[in-house]
């Protein structure tokens, strides 16, 4: 237990202290800073905002982690949840169908399209031997294309104003929130993405799949012997992959924009990346990451408000991805020096009865 | 079959149509009595008849001269993605806001600045907080607002908020829009005149609606003059990506491109990516043209100035000032509901002087527009 949450606590520690230099290197004071950021932790909007979005990097943190699990590096989760974005809000804003079942619709579509979308890479790695961070990251560039061709008023979008957007969804598709009053509403797509975090675990830690997911990982030669089909793990892996970040924008088109356009926020993507890592894959831990990002991405804009550049917390977020990276190297050497010496302690004694008994 | 024979045909005239005009190409080339820098094999443009010069007064200046006191007003301002220093869009409200606290005595503004990739609700947290401090008018630069505007407003029904390049509908919000299209429209007037090979080029930041207006009034100015002439057209990014208006570097190659086609005037509505169209033409030896704010006289752009031949002028800055006037007098109904032509709100700039000699013409085209004589469309 002390070797998972001592790494990430360090880890922030270090990260606060680095950004503190960082403001006193700029001329500001970082107890304001901090404590403009920590007052902001329980005020109502910011609160409920930095649930939302925290549900939104879970959910991208989850997709990276899939892939994770078998050391396959899907940086494809932007092009992925964009492109199902899109379809999915292009599919909900066209049909018609009672509450509920219209969001379900909606949720499968996007889940489709990313996997489908993550098909493209999975195959090319699998048929071709295209490495996975190559061939998603040109996908990424492509799904931005893509996007923007379907959403142009010549294909699905509407024009209103100067911004571009898909068809709206109308009520029946959206899902509803926890309002809180002035505060802002709470996504409902929260309980999705916790039964979600769920499912994760399950797969991972109940199922032959998982097992063989993990095996791949941890030891592809090891599982190869083992009768496992490593490169239909590594299709599977990057298609459910797919399927989850298809999801990303899910939260917020069925609980606010209703509709997906040029406004739309791009680089969730990689948020889950840095989440994923920050979680070390585990669906609590990528909570923790998840929450945490949000936080600071939310309290920057108070920052700004008093006047402390923003960019702050992008140091921190840096800082503290690159220092849990470092940490968790530092306390696994720790506690392998530790097992070293009492291991060592216990031989110590041993030889003597060794030598007692005579042979070897 | 026979429709079969009917292609090759015409592929075949067509390869031979473009073999002679390869040879009209070289025929022009080797007559060598163009000063073309760039390469681009060309002439000068066949140019339209001029318009009538414009009468004296073209917008009669409705200055008055009222002091007004702003010193109650605690300005908040939120700039979109580049914020104060992109030497372009924000800079251009930046100016207007300076303009109030050197003019009419209003406080330091409170100033914020998006990032390439917050959220709607960062947007909103943004306005809200600002709005719930005590700042009013709170001022959104920035279509990517309208949304927040909209969501914000009425929780804060006393404060006033303006939003740039928007409509917004709402009590308490002034929506401050310009005709870019208008001035861009002079902008391809003053490419075509000064072109050396007739073939000029546009480099958008971001492909949405707005900055195609740019292009489309750009393009139908430069054929209004002439009607010959080349166009290129790049956007930098798609819809939905907007690194495009913060990247110089991409600017910079696409421009390349643009000049290594021919083009020698180069126009950019791409924000903070212009310095990459200044620094192309600089190398290449062409010329540009600079947008929203006056580049030509941009500290940042020192360097480059010497290529930036006018800028298509949107004044955001005027736009600002006269709104945070209007709210110190409390009284917003005296904005003009589009800052345009007519209204000064767009037009080009003569800094540096290279356009001097043929403000005549700029004028008389602007006089046409004002008059409804030339109908500008925004689409391209």
């Amino acid at each position: 237990m002390r070797a998972r949450l001592l790494p990430p606590a360090l880890a922030i520690v270090f990260a606060t202290l680095l950004c503190s230099v960082a403001l006193l290197i700029s001329g500001a004071n970082p107890l304001d800073a901090m404590s403009t950021m920590g007052a902001q932790m329980f005020r109502g909007t910011t609160a409920v905002d930095t649930i939302n979005s925290a549900t939104v990097y879970y959910l991208a943190g989850l997709a990276v982690a899939v892939g994770f699990q078998m050391n396959l590096f899907n940086i494809g989760v932007e092009g992925q949840y964009r492109f199902a974005a899109v379809v999915a809000a292009i599919v909900g804003g066209a049909i018609e169908l009672p509450p509920v079942l219209h969001a379900l619709v909606i949720i499968l579509v996007a889940a489709f399209a990313g996997a489908a979308y993550a098909t493209i890479p999975a195959i090319l790695k699998v048929a071709r031997g295209v490495h996975e961070v190559i061939s998603t990251i040109m996908l990424n560039a492509i799904a931005g294309g893509i996007v923007a061709f379907l959403i142009n008023p010549e294909q699905f979008g509407v024009l209103s104003g100067n911004s571009v957007s898909t068809e709206p969804i109308s009520e029946s598709g959206w899902i509803p929130g926890v309002p809180f009053g002035n505060a802002g509403t709470v996504f409902g797509f929260v309980v999705i993405a916790a039964l979600l975090g769920f499912g994760y675990w399950v797969l991972l830690n109940r199922t032959r799949f998982g097992f063989d997911l993990k095996a791949c990982g941890e030891s592809p030669t090891a599982a190869i012997a083992g009768g496992i089909d490593a490169k239909k793990m590594a299709f599977v892996a990057l298609v459910v992959s797919g399927a989850v970040a298809g999801l990303v924008a899910l939260p917020e088109i069925l609980g606010r924009d209703h509709v997906y356009g040029i406004n739309s926020t791009t680089g969730y993507g990689f948020t889950g990346i840095a989440v994923a890592l920050l979680g070390r894959n585990h669906p609590a831990g990528i909570a923790f990451g998840a929450v945490l990002w949000a936080w600071l991405d939310k309290s920057a804009v108070s920052l700004d408000n008093i006047g402390i550049p923003q960019e702050i917390t992008t140091i921190m977020q840096g800082t503290i991805v690159l220092s849990v990276v470092v940490a968790y190297e530092v306390v696994r050497r720790a506690e392998m020096a530790a097992e070293q010496r009492r291991v060592g302690r216990a031989l110590a004694d041993e030889p003597a009865g060794v030598r007692e008994g005579g042979a070897v | 079959m026979r429709r079969k024979r009917g292609a090759v045909a015409s592929r075949l005239a067509a390869i031979s149509f473009a073999g002679v005009l390869a040879l009209t190409g070289c025929a022009k080339d080797s007559g060598g009595d163009n000063g073309a820098e760039g390469g681009g094999g060309g002439q000068p443009c066949q140019l339209a008849e001029k318009p009538p010069a414009a009468q004296g007064g073209a917008a009669e200046e409705k200055e008055d001269n009222e002091k007004v006191d702003a010193s109650k007003l605690k300005v908040g301002l939120a700039y979109d993605v580049g914020g104060r220093g992109d030497a372009s869009f924000n800079d251009a409200a930046a100016a207007g806001v300076d303009k109030a606290e050197t003019d009419m005595g209003a406080p330091n503004a409170k100033e914020t600045t998006a990032t390439a990739t917050e959220s709607e609700d960062a947007k909103r947290s943004r306005l809200r907080q600002m709005a719930a401090d005590g700042h009013n008018p709170v001022i959104a630069v920035g279509f990517a607002y309208a949304e927040s505007v909209k969501q914000v407003a009425p929780q804060f029904p006393e404060t006033k908020f303006a939003i740039i390049d928007e409509q917004v509908e709402a009590p308490n919000v002034t929506s401050l829009v310009f005709a870019e299209e208008q001035g861009s429209f002079l902008a391809g007037v003053a490419a075509a005149y000064k072109s050396k090979t007739c073939h000029v080029g546009f480099i958008g930041g971001v492909d949405t609606p707005l900055i195609q207006k740019f292009e489309a009034g750009f393009v139908q100015g430069a054929k209004a003059a002439a009607p010959d002439i080349k166009i290129e057209s790049d956007y930098l990014t798609p819809a939905g990506d907007i690194s495009g208006f913060n990247d110089p570097s991409k600017a910079n190659v696409k421009a390349k491109g643009q000049l290594d086609k021919g083009a020698d005037v180069l126009y950019h509505a791409s924000g903070a990516s212009g310095k990459g169209v200044f620094e192309a033409a600089k190398a290449g030896g062409a010329q540009a043209i600079g947008v929203d704010s006056d580049q030509y006289n941009d500290k940042t752009l020192k360097g480059v100035r010497n290529v930036i031949m006018t800028s298509m002028i949107k004044r955001v800055d005027v736009a600002v000032y006269d709104f945070i006037r209007a709210v110190a007098k409390n009284d917003v109904s005296t904005l003009p509901e589009r800052f345009d032509l007519s209204e000064d709100g767009v037009g080009y700039s003569t800094s540096g002087g290279k356009v001097d000699d043929i403000t005549d013409v700029l004028d008389g085209y602007k006089q046409q527009i004002v008059d409804g004589k030339i109908k500008v469309s925004d689409k391209p």
